[in-house]
């Protein structure tokens, strides 16, 4: 028996690079990365198994992503389709996002065209159902839903070479869905739950947008922004990533407003800096009115 | 009789995983590729029935493959082919079209000649398919 270059099939397979960007662009989620690391190390033995004859049954690839809003899921999902792509278990390594709208009809005979249409337009890459739990209605039993599933669950298992499919959602409701959709849960080989953002990886991300867009806090910004996530993360409605995100949009539509009507010349240095006063006008620290984002 | 028509008239025909990758080929050029069939099979007859419609967004050949393959079940004794249109501007035309499933037996074709003024014979293709209706030319 010679000896085999893993090494060389990691080179090939492009995947480090894509690592790096996990590790570079999306903050925290460690326990995310080190799962996706184990599964690719998974997919990269039985690509080498295959490739010098030792019987592998194809892996099952089909996933299910659960987690609160802004955790990451689609970010993921989007990696998770060029990693696949990278080690050839799809053919094309593109992501299709749909969620109950594009797969369910709204009348007898709607489904089935519509759910086809989308894993056609899937196939050859990974199709990402985000909140599938809306699926299934128990509550209403004529609900085309049913169709859609049973679609679905019949390309997972015949097409597999075809088509990756990941499921997303909220983790109990997921759990739910999976209760009464038994055929989901023992076709999906990876679950991996996302875990709620610290405040301190909140941050780390907000910085990391604003460096994206050529922003920057000054010391006192930054304070502020931390006092108003803690104030923001208390409140119901809140959603990670996403949150930060508008909150990081409306400070610089502050800042624009603030800049304009200052008028005048300003320093170069002004139109990247956030001031305190642009996130300290936000609602939040207001009162504690529930439920928006400002 | 074999019926031969379209870009690959001149080979036996194509198996599948030949198939995909003229669709395949087919994708890599933006053409937009559909699937169609007929039961008529005079080789001026331009109106093939459609299977579905053409599909503009599929990005892998196995989209296509399925519908060829739905196509096949409906109709076991029909002709299909797929075709890859490329609707670039300045050429707007079928680019490929072949054949991808023919019926079990052909009958063929007769040729009649018909006197005409003159002693001018004028000459004509009969299908011998076509003495029956549409749908029941090839015995299903």
């Amino acid at each position: 028996m010679g000896l085999v270059d893993l090494d060389a099939a990691f080179r090939v397979s492009n995947i480090e690079q894509v690592f790096q960007e996990l590790d570079r662009e999306l903050v925290g989620l460690q326990p995310i990365k080190t799962r996706i690391k184990e599964i690719a190390a998974l997919l990269l033995v039985a690509r080498v198994r295959e490739e010098r004859g030792l019987v592998t049954e194809r892996p099952t690839l089909h996933m299910s992503f659960t987690g609160r809003p802004g955790t990451g899921k689609t970010t993921v999902a989007m990696r998770m389709a060029r990693i696949l792509h990278g080690l050839g278990y799809v053919r094309k390594g593109h992501l299709v996002v749909a969620t109950r709208d594009d797969l369910v009809g709204q009348y007898v005979g709607h489904t089935a065209p519509k759910t086809k249409e989308t894993i056609k337009r899937a196939m050859g890459g990974v199709l990402f159902i985000d909140e599938a739990y809306y699926l299934y209605r128990p509550e209403n039993e004529r609900d085309y839903g049913q169709e859609a599933i049973e679609m679905l669950l019949q390309v997972m298992e015949n097409q597999r070479e075809d088509l990756v499919v990941i499921l997303a959602g909220y983790k109990d409701r997921m759990e739910t869905f999976f209760h009464s959709n038994p055929g989901f849960h023992s076709r999906i080989a990876h679950h991996l739950d996302f875990p709620d953002y610290a405040l301190q990886e909140l941050m780390a991300i907000a910085d990391l947008m604003l460096a994206q867009q050529h922003y920057s806090f000054d010391d006192e910004s930054r304070h502020a922004f931390r006092e108003y996530l803690e104030l923001r993360m208390a409140q119901p409605h809140f959603a990670n990533a996403r949150s930060v995100r508008n909150a990081v949009d409306r400070a610089k539509l502050r800042q624009a407003n603030r800049l304009v009507r200052q008028g005048g010349s300003v320093p170069e240095t002004e139109l990247a800096r956030l001031d305190s006063a642009d996130i300290r006008k936000s609602r939040v620290f207001k009162d504690g009115r529930e439920g928006q984002d400002g | 009789m074999r019926i031969t028509q379209g870009t690959f008239s001149y080979l036996p025909d194509l198996t599948d995983e030949q198939i995909k990758a003229q669709v395949q080929y087919c994708l890599d050029n933006e053409w937009a590729v559909s699937v169609e069939y007929t039961d008529d099979p005079h080789p001026r007859n331009a109106y093939w029935d459609m299977w579905g419609l053409p599909m503009f967004d599929a990005k892998d050949p196995a989209a296509i493959m399925l519908e060829v393959n739905a196509c096949r079940k409906a109709f076991p004794n029909h002709y299909v082919k797929v075709n890859g249109y490329d609707r670039r501007y300045g050429r707007q035309t079928t680019a490929l079209s072949f054949l991808v499933n023919r019926p079990a037996e052909e009958p063929g074709f007769r040729l009649e000649r018909e006197e005409a003024q003159d002693r001018v014979v004028r000459y004509k293709l009969h299908a011998y398919a076509t003495e029956k209706p549409k749908g029941k030319r090839y015995g299903d």
